[in-house]
């Protein structure tokens, strides 16, 4: 079954970069999760337009096609379940 | 390997029009010791050494913030760095050109506090007329984008009002509400006896909190910062000494905490004479309850040693008079009897309690 769902980090949230410590970072109010480089990148897939399946299909792309579907859905519902991602229908 | 540091308190000035007898600042505030507050060139170079050490948010807070004519320059100065830059004020007098002059600076999130939920409660304990401001500062926020956190701290006189609180929190918007119960520290450790619920009342208002996250899932974030005092362990104070954390006080001394200050027993150094990575990495303040090295029985041999480390450093001075104790609050400590004591002195006290004041302040300095 196809992830229809579009993901978008919630407008308090911001995706960053920390040169200190060479990982990217979500910055919100009171919180932050120091992210590893495939969590960074799927939410820099995240652009609105993109659907959960969508994302998952361009991060399989850049590794040899690996079925990551499952773990980017579990990995959004995670952020989602926290407040900092929201899903468009 | 000795962590970085993620957060950042900045404490602009110590000067308040809101004068609640739980705050959270020195009860010396007026004294010589806070007396010369940093410049807007200090804090800016606080700032850029609070981000190349790690630091990646930032609060901004007091006393009152926006005393400082220099906030906007501080704001774009923090956001120019990178830091993730929080305003936690009481809004008084707080107009929607200035909010919108700090949005467009770059601030991030804006914290309000409101002492109750009703005009008349919301005054008496703030001892000024601000919750009219207040109310209009919520919605000014909101108006601008801003994410908003809703603050109000808990007491014997308030924590009747809890639910109206969420649901007041729930019309504006906002993302977060702290329901932070009152922790012992500063004015409210004077005050303790005046502002200590009971049981019940905490009982009643955990119940609220309960149903109402239910309710609004994420829509409203509910914090329920502990009532210590009544917990059978304490809190992992700061997520554990020097571990994460650093507060600068209106004149550059840099501690582990906002009421580590108070400790008589540990050295504090100054941003004026030290950078803040050595104040870090090498500070007495900084490293002496660093880890467990420090810790006594019966933290030592504990297994929730890593999940508390061993509580609050500051309560274990102010109630068992030393700081390298376990923290008094524990149902393993031997100073637990003082803390009970504390809370059975509080049944019965009337409410009468001094508002946090210069003149009270300067008063309470000079009795030592």
């Amino acid at each position: 079954m196809t992830d229809g769902r579009v993901p978008r980090l919630h407008p308090k949230v911001r995706l960053q970069r920390d040169e200190v410590r060479g990982r990217d970072v979500l910055l919100y109010p009171e919180g932050l999760v120091v992210l590893n480089p495939t969590g960074a990148e799927v939410l820099r897939l995240c652009d609105g337009r993109r659907s959960v399946a969508e994302v998952a299909a361009a991060l399989a792309a850049r590794y040899g096609g690996a079925d990551v579907g499952r773990d980017v859905a579990a990995f959004l519902d995670g952020l989602a379940a926290k407040g900092l991602v929201l899903y468009d229908s | 390997m000795i962590p970085k540091p993620l957060w950042l308190l900045a404490e602009l000035t110590y000067r308040c029009p809101l004068q609640c007898p739980y705050c959270s600042n020195p009860v010396d505030f007026a004294g010589p010791r806070f007396r010369h507050e940093l410049t807007t060139e200090e804090w800016c170079r606080v700032f850029r050494e609070a981000r190349a050490l790690g630091v990646l948010q930032l609060g901004l807070s007091g006393g009152e913030p926006t005393l400082r004519p220099d906030l906007e320059e501080l704001v774009r100065a923090a956001h120019g760095l990178g830091l993730y830059t929080s305003l936690i004020t009481s809004a008084y007098r707080l107009a929607e050109e200035r909010l919108a002059a700090l949005k467009a600076a770059g601030l991030d999130h804006v914290q309000i506090s409101i002492q109750a939920a009703d005009a008349a409660l919301s005054d008496e304990i703030a001892g000024t007329a601000a919750y009219a401001d207040k109310l209009a500062a919520y919605r000014a926020v909101k108006a601008l984008g801003f994410p908003l956190t809703v603050n109000v701290v808990l007491h014997r006189r308030n924590l009747h009002q809890v639910e109206a609180l969420i649901r007041l929190a729930e019309s504006l918007g906002a993302e977060r509400i702290e329901l932070a119960n009152t922790q012992f520290y500063g004015w409210a450790l004077h005050n303790r006896a005046a502002l200590m619920p009971t049981k019940a009342q905490l009982d009643a208002a955990w119940e609220v909190v309960q149903r109402e996250r239910a309710r609004l899932g994420t829509k409203l974030e509910i914090v329920w910062v502990l009532p210590d005092y009544y917990e059978r362990y304490p809190k992992p104070c700061m997520g554990g000494w020097a571990r994460a954390y650093l507060t600068v006080t209106p004149a550059g001394e840099v501690w582990p905490c906002h009421a580590a200050g108070r400790i008589t027993t540990l050295r504090f150094e100054n941003v004026r004479a030290r950078s803040l990575e050595w104040i870090w990495y090498e500070s007495d303040a900084f490293t002496r309850f660093r880890g467990e090295d420090w810790m006594p029985e019966p933290c030592r041999s504990c297994p929730r040693r890593a999940e508390d480390f061993g509580g609050c450093r500051c309560q274990a001075f102010l109630i068992a008079g030393d700081a390298a104790a376990t923290d008094p609050v524990c149902a393993l400590s031997p100073h637990r009897p003082l803390v009970d004591a504390a809370i059975a002195e509080a049944e019965g006290h009337p409410d009468a309690w001094t508002y946090r004041a210069a003149p009270a302040s300067r008063a309470l300095a000079g009795a030592g």
